[in-house]
């Protein structure tokens, strides 16, 4: 058995080592608001944050979780950086289908947690990694810098 | 977020056998614009209205996939297939047949009636119509269907009418019951009054008075400068439980005593399983069982990671068959063969021969577009639980009624034993109007004593898809001495979608959906002859793709008019100007997207700037592309585009669905391909099937022109228009005439 510290909330269940985060927050805790896209972090649909950092949990072993703290996107409206782009993504009218969009919340906090202010070529690096079907690329670079407005 | 929508995406909405709204109504007025009305289950108002379910218009008979669906079909018997009820709380909900995919439609219809009934936008409480052939389906096309760019186009009208017939009856309730004349009463904000005696009703206190009511008949619609709803920007209803996660796709259903699939697909399209080894899978904890089907194998696992390495320690023997021997050049030789032979007429004008004979000179140029995957964002999926007596699936489908007859065939259950859950759709694009993941996930749940979840890889996604057909045309003008075309002939050679998709709809070997824009263009063509010839890939299967035809068309025409201006030595804006005189909205829109991009100002060297036009879907679109290329690589700098949709609903919604277009648009110009070997599709995932990123997105400026026709689709033009717009501009940077895409490596010598 496996310990983890999930949006502030312990778990212990039964996840083999190798087990992507990816499958222990949605198959063995519930929480399917972190999204299968690619398998090899190729799309960020199932970006989480470990310690704040963002991370591909499609390809990031549970064994190698340890004791650092996951927060998904379940969670995130809980930090100010996550509560600032989620009121930004709802103001902007960010989201089409949807499915991608917790990874880009997820990233997009990150990157303002970590830079109050960026620039668009920081926008472009922090969200390059992350695909999104429905091309809303245009709103989410805009609700960026509107999230970084109101900081 | 109203009770109804999370109910739908919840999964808990009625089973197909349920059809509560309808149960209530007592037929006893039916009107010439089809509104039937009755008393609510619980009390209450409930009207019952005709809206389209499907792509097809029943009065001509042609589809509409892409093309005009302005007018509302009349057909002989009236069925209601969508439903207003207002309850004895004053509570509006609409049941309808249309899903949510992103394009806004949980929004934009509500608007419809909240206009027309006089009800804040937030008091229209959405119910997704639950499958039912009988209530919700189409005789044509077989089934409920989201798709087409035409839910707004098929709502306009009948959600309209059904609002202000609602309203006028529960105005006549009031008046009524105060002894006045309606003619002295108004709706506002969900009430009755009357403002001589200051008396006020609500909806909800007049429902039930009002059910009792003669239906009126042609109650006027409001001028569209009345309007209060309509034409401004409303948010989407579904936004907050997209950005924290709570929303619920298919892919997020968890059930108890669930188990979860992986599956192996045979690699070869049209072979099956020859035998299986699963020693080493059952090794792997977690794995509990080695399923086998047809053409596949599944793994069952107490969770996906279980059941994905189990998938990957299998030995498989499969049986390739003939589909092995299929490789691009056998499907291309097919096609260019094909086009040799005369097709089937899908529009003729003047003498095409003797106006070549008359022409000065002549252009001939064959174009080709390759095999597209969806890849959309949420991976196939389907949960299934097969009972004795029932079987019940969970997923996101844009045909609910389709889905239940997949689950008949396999299963042998009667219709309604049948219950489907439908939810949100992670990206449709038209993947999700198949149900080939159906079929296969009630094959394998048939043999599993739980509930058990289906998940492809994204490898499986992009291999097991069903294709966006590839297209060979071969188009040729004859233009007189000012370089005008006097003579046009166009073939088109391809997969007929339609023939497997909606046999009806395929006649006399025309399948109407390949030759869309393409057979009805907006440029004064005196003699054309346009004409299709079906050729069907071997064994690979094909299906829409967003766009459908005009994305397939607009490719073609919009790129062979900039070959004519080049040969004609003509500014490819002026050139299509001196075509558009018989078309004023499509030459209003290339203006407006001229003007507005600064059409004819420098650029840079090996920058470059290209224009396309294109009626499709009830709506004129014209993109405008700047283009740097450098080294042979593309990229887009900036994107103007002028958008004629009618009558717009909500400009908001307009924006992000162009944007998205768009994008998609360049996706699939520059990367997009799938090729197939011995059989298998060479490409795995995003890594060599590769979409724009944010970094590579241009801004995209929408204009959206006032317009006061009906409204036109939305969702799909931009995707249509684009391909042609980038590679003109490619022509105009590097002198290089692309007729094949995608982009790709075409530049590397350039």
């Amino acid at each position: 058995m496996t310990t983890f510290n999930i949006n502030g909330q312990t778990h212990t269940v039964d996840a083999p080592p190798d087990m992507p985060l990816l499958w222990v927050l949605r198959d063995l805790v519930g929480l399917t608001g972190t999204k299968f896209g690619c398998g090899i972090a190729q799309c960020g649909a199932c970006t989480v944050h470990l310690d704040g950092v963002a991370v591909r949990s499609c390809v990031f072993p549970a064994a190698a979780v340890g004791e650092r703290k996951v927060v998904t996107i379940e969670a995130v409206g809980g930090t100010p950086a996550g509560q600032k782009v989620q009121e930004a993504w709802r103001e902007l009218d960010v989201v089409q289908c949807g499915y991608c969009q917790s990874g880009q919340v997820m990233s997009a906090a990150s990157l303002l947690a970590s830079n109050p202010n960026p620039s668009d070529a920081d926008i472009d690096a922090a969200m390059a990694g992350n695909i999104c079907r429905c091309g809303t690329y245009n709103r989410i670079r805009a609700a960026i810098k509107h999230a970084a407005k109101g900081a | 977020m109203s009770q109804g929508l999370l109910d739908a995406q919840n999964g808990a909405q009625p089973s197909n056998d349920d059809t509560q709204p309808a149960r209530g109504i007592s037929r006893r007025s039916f009107l010439k614009f089809g509104v039937t009305v009755g008393a609510a289950a619980g009390g209450g108002l409930l009207l019952g209205f005709s809206m389209p379910a499907s792509s097809q218009d029943q009065k001509t008979g042609r589809s509409v996939i892409g093309g005009d669906a302005n007018e509302a079909p009349q057909s002989g018997v009236f069925a209601p297939n969508a439903f207003i009820q207002i309850d004895t709380a004053g509570k509006v909900t609409l049941v309808m047949p249309k899903v949510e995919m992103g394009q806004g439609v949980y929004t934009s219809i509500p608007m419809l009636i909240a206009e027309e009934l006089e009800v804040p936008l937030d008091a229209v409480t959405l119910d997704h119509a639950p499958p039912n052939e009988k209530l919700f389906g189409d005789p044509l096309l077989g089934g409920q269907l989201t798709g087409g760019s035409t839910s707004i186009r098929f709502a306009w009208e009948p959600m309209r009418r059904a609002g202000a017939t609602a309203r006028v009856m529960l105005v006549n309730a009031a008046a009524r019951q105060w002894q006045v004349d309606p003619a002295s009463c108004h709706a506002q904000a969900g009430h009755v009054i009357h403002a001589a005696s200051k008396r006020s009703a609500s909806y909800g206190q007049l429902a039930q008075a009002a059910s009792a009511l003669p239906v009126p008949q042609n109650v006027p619609l409001k001028e569209p400068k009345d309007f209060r709803l309509i034409g401004t920007p409303a948010k989407r209803l579904d936004s907050p439980e997209k950005v924290d996660g709570t929303a619920l796709f298919g892919l997020d259903v968890r059930l108890p005593g669930m188990v979860y699939a992986a599956i192996a697909n045979c690699p070869v399209f049209g072979g099956t399983l020859a035998s299986v080894d699963g020693t080493h899978a059952k090794t792997i904890p977690g794995v509990r069982e080695i399923i086998k089907v047809d053409n596949a194998v599944a793994v069952i696992g107490d969770h996906t990671w279980a059941a994905k390495r189990g998938v990957q320690a299998l030995d498989i023997k499969w049986n390739e068959g003939a589909g092995a021997q299929v490789s691009m050049k056998t499907i291309v030789d097919d096609l260019a063969a094909a086009s040799q032979r005369s097709g089937a007429v899908a529009r003729k004008e003047g003498d095409v021969g003797r106006a070549f004979g008359d022409a000065k000179s002549r252009v001939d140029a064959v174009y080709q577009q390759p095999f597209l995957a969806h890849a959309t964002m949420e991976p196939v999926n389907c949960t299934v639980h097969v009972r004795a007596d029932a079987c019940e699936i969970w997923l996101g489908s844009q045909v609910p009624t389709r889905v239940v007859d997949a689950a008949v065939a396999v299963t042998g259950l009667p219709a309604d034993r049948i219950i489907v859950h439908n939810h949100l759709i992670g990206g449709g694009f038209g993947r999700r109007l198949e149900t080939d993941m159906v079929t296969q996930a009630v094959k394998v749940a048939k043999q599993v004593s739980a509930p058990v979840k289906v998940l492809w890889t994204r490898e499986e996604d992009i291999q097991h898809d069903m294709y966006r057909p590839y297209y060979y045309d071969t188009i040729s003008a004859g233009l007189d001495a000012n370089g005008k075309p006097v003579a046009w002939q166009h073939r088109i050679a391809g997969s007929s979608i339609m023939a497997r998709f909606a046999p009806p709809a395929f006649r006399n070997g025309l399948d109407p959906d390949a030759v869309e824009v393409a057979a009805d263009l907006p440029y004064d063509l005196p003699n054309q002859l346009v004409d299709y010839v079906r050729e069907e890939p071997h064994a690979v299967p094909t299906a829409f793709w967003r766009g459908v035809g005009p994305t397939r068309g607009t490719f073609v025409v919009e790129s062979f008019i900039d070959e004519l201006a080049a040969h004609a030595k003509i500014d490819p804006v002026q050139y299509r100007r001196s075509l558009l005189g018989k078309s004023p909205r499509a030459l209003n829109v290339l203006n407006t997207a001229a003007q507005a991009a600064n059409w004819g100002s420098a650029l840079p060297q090996r920058q470059g700037r290209g224009v396309s036009v294109m009626h499709a879907f009830g709506s004129f679109f014209s993109i405008v592309v700047d283009v740097a290329v450098d080294q042979g690589e593309v990229s887009v700098k900036r994107i103007t585009c002028a958008v004629d949709c009618g009558m717009v609903v909500n400009p908001n919604t307009i924006e992000a669905q162009v944007q998205g277009g768009i994008i998609f648009g360049i996706t699939a110009a520059l990367y997009s391909e799938i090729t197939i070997k011995d059989g298998r599709v060479e490409q795995n995932n995003f890594t060599d099937y590769r979409m724009l990123r944010i970094n590579e997105t241009p801004p995209i400026d929408v204009h959206i022109v006032k317009s006061g026709e009906a409204p036109g689709g939305i969702g799909e033009p931009g995707t249509a228009a684009l391909a042609p717009a980038l590679a003109n501009a490619i022509y105009a940077a590097t002198g290089k005439r692309l007729r094949q895409l995608p982009v790709g490596r075409q530049l590397q010598s350039a």
